[in-house]
């Protein structure tokens, strides 16, 4: 039950992050325009005009390069007083619906920040990862539920918080109100002077959007720690009989790399946020270096910092965290398309073993690259050499994997369920994302490509067309085991096309605005910079009208989640024909997950075993092991 | 090719071509994997669709074309860390030209704009103090120290000699700010605190943009300034007005005090 609550705060949080950043593309593709119901139609309608054209000139750059193309300059209509985005966002973030720059800043930090942390962590890991886990290893339950629980208070709460800092009142003056400003990176000494830190005012500064920001960190990383010492005891003490190491299915494998990845990582991140609340509201000087001046006045004398402190210490701590938790939320996308796959490839997974190996090197590996964000912090060669190598380094295992699940295919009988159109349009969009890390990977084309779109385009390919992707697939998947009944077919097929079709369209022109050196974070999405950037601001449009249409795309899914759950067809315990154990209970599963003593007789994925009478051979099917019967034979 | 097709500014400093170069590199690598590979995996899709082939196969795929596939990727990888990517770090952090003959600059990046500092006719650097920091001083510059009576100071504008190596010391007053030139192909973080050096050399006269690329709160977003890359002669025009400007400021900012 926990997996279906997380599963839903987590997509409510996704659909949020995503609105979140609709806003926000308006104002990078049409700054200081207001935001009005008109405008946003009239934009939609003039949309398509003109790509051809412009297209075209592209093409033409190819031929001797003329870069003259500028954007048209149309000057920014009137603000009207009165709009429905100054209702809903104040007057002081959007006046006569034109975005702020400290608000397009809120956005940001929030849009990251609740993507990663409340969307889809809790997503990949938590929902799927409560759910399934037991019922794969045929456990009655986690180990603790209590435990559970208060990991997802921790997080509900957490969540709550990080959304209220956009309600927090600033008195005009002196304390600026609304959530954090600083990115969802939140690097000092800017997250540490933004919303001012006000001497001696602690009490003050406790309630500013930014130390929300930290405090409800906290909550969060509290949450994940709880919840990832629940998976690993569930792990490893409560298999069912038979459950070997080497039965477990790929999925729970990821799990419980997942889970030491969220012990380990965490807590550094943990403890910078504390510190840097102490910062913020007790002015001591962790990360505050020497000789600060805002605004013209030294730190030390008008806000009584010592100073002496180190901001990149900040910047290791966060991003100690920051890179392992890029596979977070990648494994267990991996882990549910491997069972996808597996299911409907109708074959087993082609080296299961390597797989296994690869996704715990992925692991351990993912601990030693966290400084290649950090190429352009003064950073020098012996350093650089290390981190460039194990960035290199963990690209193996990562290839390994899509390799793993590429070669399954061969000889498979593919059936293209919904569940399988998103696992099998998942392998080459993370495949993008996982290629264009590749330049990333060097410090030197990083001078270059640092902070730009192509950077942004590059992990939003990892995370929203590739783990998101591949999370809509699990949710097809598993559906009928949570509900005893289908998601429609139909509905699923009306959700899957034009979804991979537009988040290609919102992501794919980014990596050609970052290599005309567009950087990122820049409310007017980088038009102060017309005379180098001219030629591909017009993407923005392109880009915010796609994301547009990705949001109505999501109203099938909705509808159909929310449908089915009441009127979708009723299908058996067993519908995509699996061999694993969650599909050998009742659908949902009753209190204590199974119905009979589970015992464990063969590995996770025998499909087509030859000389057995179905194309599937359930892992709790008494009889022989097929890797016993025909060892040495492959 | 590839990076003109998509849109990367044409270069305008002497390190420039070698890092274009292995984004090039990168591009081609990426795009024939990917195509290979994509290729292949719709070849497979098709091919093994259940309507053609019912039953599956248990034992699957054999063979060790993948294994050799694999190594050529690790192969590829390790030729662009150890052939472009390391040398090329090592050149622009450890490989900086001699003191003498490079021009040297300081950059205080604060909220939101750059300030440039020249140590003059004499080649040295007056004292800077962040306790000087004021409306009229942006970086703090020591007047009482005798170096720096021939100090130039540029806001919001650099200007460097075509051909010459400049090494910028780069710094922040306040929060982190990213210097980025991308027409220079270089980028630094102005970490207050730390001074970052960075070099390059200017080989195509013009003007080139630099961005902020960290953000750095409300004005992020338009924190912008100038690269101009001059002649020689240019150059020494360009700092004499400076200077003649920074002077006649000066007692404008000593009668305010």
């Amino acid at each position: 039950m926990i997996g279906i609550q997380y599963l839903i705060t987590s997509l409510t949080f996704l659909l949020l992050g995503f609105l979140m950043v609709l806003l926000m593309r308006w104002s990078i593709a049409y700054p200081n325009q207001p935001l009005t119901a008109a405008a946003v139609v009239s934009k939609i309608t003039e949309a398509p005009a003109g790509y051809a054209h412009r297209l075209g000139e592209n093409v033409k750059a190819l031929f001797g390069y003329p870069h003259d193309f500028k954007l048209k300059e149309t000057p920014p209509p009137k603000p009207e007083q009165g709009t429905l985005a100054e209702f809903l966002f104040t007057k002081h973030n959007m006046p006569g619906g034109v975005m702020q720059p400290s608000f397009y800043n809120q956005l940001g930090a929030m849009h990251g920040t609740i993507m990663v942390f409340l969307a889809v962590v809790p997503l990949g890991f938590a929902a799927f990862g409560n759910f399934v886990v037991p019922l794969q290893i045929g456990a009655g339950d986690m180990c603790f539920p209590r435990l559970n629980m208060a990991s997802f208070h921790l997080f509900f709460w957490g969540g709550v918080m990080m959304l209220a800092s956009f309600a927090i009142p600033g008195d005009g003056g002196i304390i600026e109100g609304g959530g954090p400003q600083s990115g969802w990176t939140s690097y000092p000494p800017l997250s540490i002077l933004s919303n001012p830190a006000i001497k001696n005012t602690i009490l003050l500064n406790l309630f500013t959007g930014q130390s929300f920001w930290l405090m409800s960190m906290v909550l969060l990383i509290t949450s994940s720690l709880l919840g990832s010492v629940n998976f690993i005891a569930t792990i490893v003490q409560l298999r069912a009989p038979g459950m070997t190491w080497m039965r477990m299915p790929f999925f729970v494998w990821a799990q419980l790399v997942t889970a030491f990845l969220l012990l380990l990582a965490f807590p550094p991140l943990e403890a910078a946020g504390i510190l840097q609340l102490m910062d913020r509201v007790a002015h001591t000087s962790f990360f505050m270096p020497d000789g600060l001046v805002w605004e013209n006045v030294p730190v030390a004398a008008s806000m009584g910092y010592s100073g002496g402190g180190s901001p990149l210490l900040y910047q290791h701590l966060f991003w100690f965290l920051g890179h392992p938790e890029v596979y977070v939320l990648i494994l267990p996308t991996i882990g549910a398309v491997t069972e996808i796959i597996a299911t409907n490839a109708r074959k087993p997974i082609w080296g299961l073993n390597t797989m296994v190996v690869s996704v715990w090197v992925l692991g351990f590996l993912s601990f030693v690259v966290w400084a290649h964000h950090m190429y352009l912090t003064g950073m020098g060669t012996k350093v650089a050499a290390f981190f460039q190598t194990t960035t290199i380094i963990i690209s193996i295992p990562s290839v390994l994997i899509l390799t793993a699940l590429l070669i399954t295919l061969w000889g498979a009988s593919i059936r293209f369920t919904v569940p399988m159109l998103f696992a099998t349009a998942f392998i080459p969009l993370f495949g993008i994302g996982g290629l264009t890390g590749i330049p990333l990977a060097f410090s030197a084309p990083v001078l270059y490509l640092h902070d730009t779109y192509y950077v942004i385009g590059h992990f939003h390919y990892v995370v929203a067309p590739g783990v998101i992707t591949g999370a809509f697939g699990a949710i097809y998947h598993w559906y009928p085991k949570a509900t005893g009944r289908k998601m429609s077919d139909f509905l699923g097929h009306v959700h899957f096309w034009p979804t991979i079709l537009l988040m290609n369209c919102v992501f794919m022109p980014m990596f050609l605005q970052g290599m005309s050196g567009m950087h990122r974070r820049g409310y007017d999405g980088g038009a102060a910079y017309g005379e180098l950037l001219g030629g591909v601001l017009y993407w923005h449009q392109f880009i915010t009208v796609s994301a547009f249409f990705l949001l109505l795309a999501q109203i099938p899914f909705i509808f159909n989640f929310f449908y089915s759950a009441w009127f979708g067809e009723k299908v058996s315990t067993n519908p995509w024909h699996c061999t694993t154990l969650e599909w050998d209970t009742p659908s949902p599963p009753p209190h204590g997950n199974f119905t009979k003593p589970i015992q464990v007789y063969r590995g996770p994925y025998e499909y087509s075993v030859p000389g057995h009478p179905t194309d599937y051979f359930p892992q709790t099917e008494p009889g022989y092991d097929p890797a016993d019967k025909f060892k040495g034979k492959h | 090719m590839i990076n003109t097709l998509m849109g990367m500014p044409p270069a305008a400093s002497q390190h420039a071509f070698q890092i274009d170069q292995m984004i090039e590199f990168c591009h081609w690598f990426m795009l024939i994997l990917f195509v290979g590979w994509f290729a292949f995996y719709c070849y497979l899709l098709w091919r093994f669709r259940a309507s053609k082939n019912p039953k599956a196969s248990y034992y699957g795929a054999e063979g060790t074309v993948f294994k050799h596939l694999e190594f050529t990727v690790v192969l590829v990888e390790a030729v662009l860390l150890l052939g472009f990517a390391l040398p090329l770090w090592f050149q622009r952090t450890s490989g900086f030209p001699d003191e003498k003959s490079a021009l040297q600059v300081h950059l205080v990046a604060q909220a939101f704009g750059w300030n440039y500092h020249y140590p003059g006719a004499d080649g040295v650097f007056g004292k800077k103090s962040m306790n000087l920091v004021s409306q009229t001083n942006p970086i703090g510059l020591d007047s009482s120290d005798p170096h720096a009576k021939d100090d130039i100071i540029s806001q919001g504008e650099m200007a460097v000699p075509i051909g010459q190596a400049v090494v910028l010391n780069i710094t922040s007053k306040d929060v982190i700010h990213n210097f980025a030139v991308p027409e220079f192909r270089t980028a630094k973080d102005a970490i207050p605190g730390t001074r970052i050096p960075i070099w390059f050399v200017g080989t195509r006269e013009g003007e080139y943009t630099v961005i902020c690329g960290q953000l750095c709160g409300k004005g992020h977003a338009s924190m912008k300034s100038v690269v101009k890359v001059l002649s020689a002669e240019d150059f020494k025009t360009w700092q004499a007005d400076l200077k003649t400007a920074n002077t006649a400021a000066e007692p404008k900012a000593i009668a305010k005090q």
